[in-house]
């Protein structure tokens, strides 16, 4: 019999801790089935940020290092102005990456650092249990916002992939969801372009993937996917915001 | 090298991390040790190394924990509200046990302060500055060429121990011009560095550099092995220079610039007729506590001269144990004692012995 679906290569087989019905898991195989079709494990290092993926280096079989709470765009930096032959990654949540590490993925972007990034972007803190993101959506409640988002004080939610792609450096921002396997399948070859351009040295490519959080939304796993498609999207467009033409 | 050369203090640590085989420097403009940052600019793309002008002190430090994690020599400088910023990345670098050097020509504070020479950042130095129970190995250079010889010992001291090391220097070290000659260094070897992050090939298992250890018995582990590390370190490491101490009634102990200061005012003072030395550590930490002790079995006086309001004072005390009067002259603010003044101390201290 022909095997037609197994773990990837760059997936570790272990248990990870996520939440049941949490999207981060779709991610991680998105990105190693990247890694394996691209044939580049052996010369890949990950970053991994503070957050729900804080223990991503358990969960593929790379090389990793784990950055301090928004820095994973700068010690990517590090990593791949040392090694510049190897492909570097980070994985970052929207706390990470949009609140705390915003210098860092501006400038790292800026600089058109040859790295890949993938954003994942669910509306709020999950691994401190569900406070207010500069994700989360306008009213919407959380623990740290009990009576929903109040814009007129908290402001309104940022769009990076967005505000990045008015830089002139970056080479590919593209967003996407995985809330439906058409959607899937569309995160798919985002990531896996946003691998190529750096294996081709193009420079900096940004994937934002709009992710569920079932436990801190206080939904259930399949009301979270229909909460973030009417919620999330229509604040979130999906589409590539930054494409380089020879890659379109 | 081998002639002998008229350069900055900053530039002579520049040229000095380039021939310990510094591949990789990151930092963001700060006075007064912004001649460093300047020089490696020019020199590190003419040997195809990496210079690289980061967004601010904390993507700076992060980015050397990036590439020590990498298995680079890599280095950072910066002075002290900058030192400051870098605190959360040292705490990360050392819990990581990442090998890397970090240069302070400290300036005056607390806060924005001034842009002239001061030694306020002893105690963020030697006591930690970031969270969690760490050390960084800090070493003091007091001229031109022990800024140059201190360098290159930073980095094997920081990849023997895969820790990080902290020149402490001064503005006026930094800006002073002096002669320095070159190690020839042609033929050192740079360690193995089999635990870097470089791509895990065939069946090595990953490497992976991270500080978290949510188990607590495994966190607590992770701190008895540091301890271990940093017991080693203090047996071994300790550094310290002596003058005209063996018949000295009156010990100075001073480091870095100060310690220059204190040596005209000892000369003055044996003019004098007063016996005065110096004890200068070299190591900030570890301290170097045991030369010292040795100098409190004879009954004499301490007299700690620095450029900030007495931080070295408790070290002197706890090294001598008590077992002597320990006195503290400073100046704060940027201002540079004068050996004047430092003479006027020591005679205050030799009238007055017997209130002590």
């Amino acid at each position: 019999m022909k095997l037609v679906f197994d773990r990837p290569r760059a997936l570790a087989d272990v248990q990870t801790h996520y939440c049941p019905g949490c999207t981060h898991g779709i991610i991680h195989r998105l990105v190693a089935e990247a890694i394996d079709e691209l044939d580049i494990a052996e010369r890949t290092v990950g970053v991994a940020p503070v957050g729900c993926a804080v223990l991503a280096y358990n969960y593929f079989n790379l090389d990793f290092q784990e950055a301090a709470h928004g820095r994973a765009p700068a010690v990517a930096t590090g990593i791949k102005r040392a090694l510049p032959e190897n492909v570097v990654f980070t994985y970052q949540g929207d706390g990470d990456l949009a609140s705390i590490g915003t210098a860092e993925i501006v400038h790292a972007a800026n600089r058109g650092e040859a790295i890949t990034v993938v954003y994942v972007n669910n509306a709020i803190y999950g691994m401190t249990g569900g406070q207010m993101a500069p994700t989360t959506l306008p009213d919407q409640k959380t623990s740290t916002s009990p009576y929903g988002r109040d814009v007129s004080s908290a402001g309104y939610p940022i769009r990076m992939a967005e505000m990045l792609s008015t830089l002139v450096a970056p080479q590919y921002i593209a967003r996407v969801a995985v809330n439906s396997p058409a959607n899937i399948q569309r995160a798919k070859r985002a990531i896996k372009k946003a691998f190529e351009i750096q294996v081709k040295n193009k420079g900096f490519a940004l994937v934002e993937v709009l992710s569920t959080c079932p436990t801190n939304w206080g939904l259930s796993p399949e009301k979270a996917l229909r909460w973030l498609e009417d919620n999330m999207i229509p604040y979130y467009p999906l589409g590539d915001f930054k494409v380089p033409k020879e890659v379109e | 090298m081998s002639e002998k050369l008229l350069m900055k203090g900053n530039e002579a640590l520049g040229e000095a991390a380039l021939q310990a085989g510094c591949q990789l420097y990151f930092a963001y403009p700060i006075t007064p040790q912004s001649e460093l940052p300047e020089y490696l600019s020019r020199r590190m793309p003419e040997l195809g190394r990496v210079f690289l002008q980061a967004e601010s002190e904390i993507a700076a430090i992060n980015m050397v924990y990036g590439a020590a994690g990498a298995g680079a020599r890599v280095m950072t400088s910066s002075s002290s509200p900058g030192i400051s910023l870098k605190q959360e990345g040292l705490s990360y670098i050392a819990a990581a046990q990442l090998p890397c050097v970090i240069v302070n020509m400290s300036r005056g504070g607390p806060g924005l302060g001034s842009i002239q020479p001061a030694q306020s950042d002893y105690l963020q130095a030697t006591k930690g500055g970031g969270h969690g129970d760490y050390h960084l190995i800090v070493l003091a250079p007091a001229s031109a060429q022990e800024i140059v010889d201190l360098t290159i010992l930073a980095f094997d001291l920081a990849d023997q121990y895969r820790t990080p090391v902290m020149i402490m220097g001064d503005g006026l070290l930094g800006q002073m011009m002096e002669p320095v000659l070159f190690p020839d260094r042609t033929n050192v070897e740079l360690p193995e560095k089999p635990w870097a992050t470089t791509g895990r090939k065939g069946d090595r298992p990953k490497n992976i550099i991270h500080s978290l250890e949510l188990q607590s018995e495994r966190l607590e582990a992770h701190n008895q092995k540091l301890q271990e590390k940093y017991a080693d370190i203090a047996a071994t490491q300790k550094r310290s220079d002596e003058y005209l101490t063996e018949d000295a009634d009156v010990v100075l102990v001073a480091f870095g610039t100060v310690a220059r200061i204190c040596r005209s005012a000892i000369d003055m003072a044996r003019e004098k007729g007063i016996k005065a030395g110096l004890f200068r550590p070299i190591s900030l930490w570890p301290f170097p506590d045991e030369a010292l002790a040795r100098l409190a079995e004879k009954e004499r006086v301490f007299l700690s001269v620095e450029m900030n309001c007495g931080q070295m004072v408790d070290d002197i005390k706890l090294a001598v144990d008590c077992r002597r009067p320990v006195h503290f002259f400073g100046r704060v603010g940027g201002i540079v004692p004068s050996p004047e003044e430092v003479l006027a101390e020591i005679e205050k201290i030799m009238a007055g012995r017997c209130d002590a």
